[in-house]
């Protein structure tokens, strides 16, 4: 395939493995963040912390 | 329902989680067909194969010049309306667009060598983009290093509101200075110079890239939101923690 990219080709793979790695850096970067985002959450909820807006329904239950 | 309730944190992880579940497949979709377009665009009769450079360095300046745009708009929402979603998308919107800048200049680095015959020179445009790039740098230091979220957002939105004034310079810094770099040939008034066999596959690569940055830009906000979560329940378990 490089053959037909002419004298240039070294430039031209090069462009492209740069955008590629980037763009890939990009993808692994966000997944690993939510991946390790939600398991830190699911942490703290399994030890009883909760969210402020979980709170407010409780206090609204018990006040039911 | 108006605009800002459809902008309430809860309600946009939802939403999003189906926005996403259609755009995904969508971008892989319209990569798929330009990337067929590109590979089987012929070569330019001036610049030979390096004119395939193109179909992602141009993308890239688009999108390294759109997230600043957008976070811009964010800017307004956070220092306005002080709606946390702004925040959200402007501090999401940053190191995605600090990478698609650095695509830009790595990208154009190496289709300048063969055609130019250098990597770097500092001109106007390729020296407002190298701008745009540490601009970027700037404002992601600034939200990782001012802890308090809605103060990090004021201030990054000041910086991101003056640092728009490089956006019109990028773009018309090949028309107010003499530059290696060539003028428009996409966008002009007077219609595209670029032939029609190179500028559909150009146009459907600026397609694909487009989405590609929705895709990620509505992951990162949704990285943050939950990245805000887990800091109201460290805050709140530390406020428990501390007594009644």
């Amino acid at each position: 395939m490089t053959a037909s990219l002419g004298p240039y080709a070294a430039f031209i793979v090069s462009a492209y493995a740069a955008a590629i790695a980037i763009v890939a850096g990009l993808i692994v970067w966000i997944a690993l963040d939510r991946r390790h985002l939600l398991r830190v959450i699911k942490e703290l909820e399994t030890r009883g912390a909760t969210r402020r807006s979980q709170r407010v329904v409780e206090r609204k239950n018990e006040l039911v | 329902m108006n605009l800002i309730e459809w902008a309430n944190p809860s309600r946009f992880l939802a939403l999003s989680a189906r926005v996403l579940a259609w755009l995904i497949p969508a971008t892989l979709l319209v990569f798929a067909a330009a990337g067929v377009q590109a590979y089987l665009a012929p070569d330019d009769y001036q610049q030979g194969a390096t004119v395939k450079i193109m179909f992602i360095h141009v993308p890239a300046a688009w999108l390294g010049i759109f997230a600043w745009v957008l976070m811009s708009a964010a800017a307004l929402g956070t220092l306005v309306w002080r709606h946390p979603l702004a925040d959200v998308a402007a501090k999401a919107a940053a190191p995605i667009g600090a990478a698609f800048t650095l695509m830009c200049l790595l990208t154009g680095s190496l289709w300048g060598r063969p055609m130019w015959g250098t990597y770097w020179v500092w001109d106007a445009r390729l020296t407002s983009v190298l701008v745009l790039f540490l601009m970027y740098l700037g404002v992601i230091a600034l939200w990782q290093t001012i802890e308090d979220p809605t103060r990090a957002a004021r201030i990054a939105a000041v910086f991101t509101l003056v640092g728009a004034i490089n956006i019109p310079i990028i773009k018309f810094s090949v028309d107010w200075w003499n530059t290696l770099h060539q003028s428009a040939s996409v966008l002009r008034l007077d219609g595209s110079t670029i032939h029609v066999s190179i500028r559909v596959p150009l146009l459907a690569m600026i397609a694909a890239f487009t989405l590609l940055f929705l895709t990620l830009q509505i992951a990162a906000m949704r990285n943050e939101i939950l990245r805000r979560r887990l800091r109201t329940m460290l805050m709140l378990q530390a406020d428990a923690a501390s007594g009644p």
